[in-house]
């Protein structure tokens, strides 16, 4: 029994990294203000949207799975206060950072018309400082972190994130820059 | 005879012509060359009963709050 909650606490933290690598992406897509390929601009953002909850309920799963297994220990203080853990609490403790992040960025988007754009703005920045958090947690705390395929996993992440920071950041990132630039 | 109307408000301050509003509300809405937004029938933009909906849906994710649906009563 205890070993289930240790496989599907590990099975979920590794899904949670891959759906955050979506939601990252889709968040960077739909901040260029240009459509996918058969998805028209309000469906991107639906899909972070609802792609963002997903990888939530996975999150919660991946925290709430590791609070019963009796190898973790993991306390409520510990999921919400950062390197309090009493295993491996430096690595533990950037997953608990990432989670924190993750909660003020979902309940904030949630009340995106109440609290105004400029608070939510101000919040949705730290979507970047998250992605770091969970990828170093998932190197650093991941049982699995010596496997080949875990790598190759982890670091093919990466590269999706780091292409797409790299495009968040090229001149021609706006689906408008060019022709605000005055070259229509 | 006045007569409440449902008409739609795009704030420009705040705007930054992303175009979701144009997908969501071809009707009424077309994208000037700048990616901005532009009445179709000019300044004030009504919004006919059946297109409520949809007008609802832009506001709600329009990714900058620029938009703003109010009843107005005209004479
Ligand atoms: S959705 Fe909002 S930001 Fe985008 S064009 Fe319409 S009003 Fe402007």
């Amino acid at each position: 029994m205890n070993e289930i909650f240790w496989a599907f606490g590990r099975a979920s933290g590794i899904v949670s990294l891959g759906l955050f690598t979506l939601v990252l992406l889709l968040g960077i897509v739909s901040r260029s203000g240009r459509p996918l390929p058969g998805l028209p601009r309000f469906s991107v953002a639906l899909l972070h949207r609802s792609t963002s909850l997903m990888a939530l309920v996975f999150l919660v799963l991946h925290v709430s799975t590791l609070m019963l297994d009796p190898h973790a220990k993991l306390s409520l203080a510990n999921a919400i206060v950062p390197f309090t853990a009493g295993w491996n609490p430096f690595w533990v403790g950037l997953g608990t950072v990432a989670f924190d992040l993750v909660i003020a960025l979902v309940v904030t988007g949630l009340l995106r018309q109440r609290i105004g754009q400029r608070a939510f703005r101000a919040i949705h920045w730290c979507a970047y400082a998250m992605w770091p958090f969970a990828f170093a947690h998932a190197l650093g705390s991941g049982t699995n972190a010596v496997d080949l395929w875990f790598q190759a996993y982890a670091w093919g992440c990466a590269g999706l994130v780091a292409v797409g920071a790299g495009w968040r950041l090229s001149a021609n990132f706006a689906e408008t820059s060019r022709a605000r630039l005055g070259r229509i | 005879m006045s007569r409440a109307q449902l008409e739609l408000h795009i704030d420009f301050t705040r705007c930054d012509g992303r175009g979701l509003c144009t997908e969501i509300l071809p009707e009424l809405l077309v994208r000037d060359d700048w990616g901005y937004p532009v009445g179709r029938g000019g300044r004030d933009i009504h919004v006919p009963d059946g297109l409520a909906g949809a007008a609802q849906d832009a506001v709600d994710l329009c990714p900058l709050q620029a938009l703003m649906l109010r009843r107005v009563t005209r004479s």
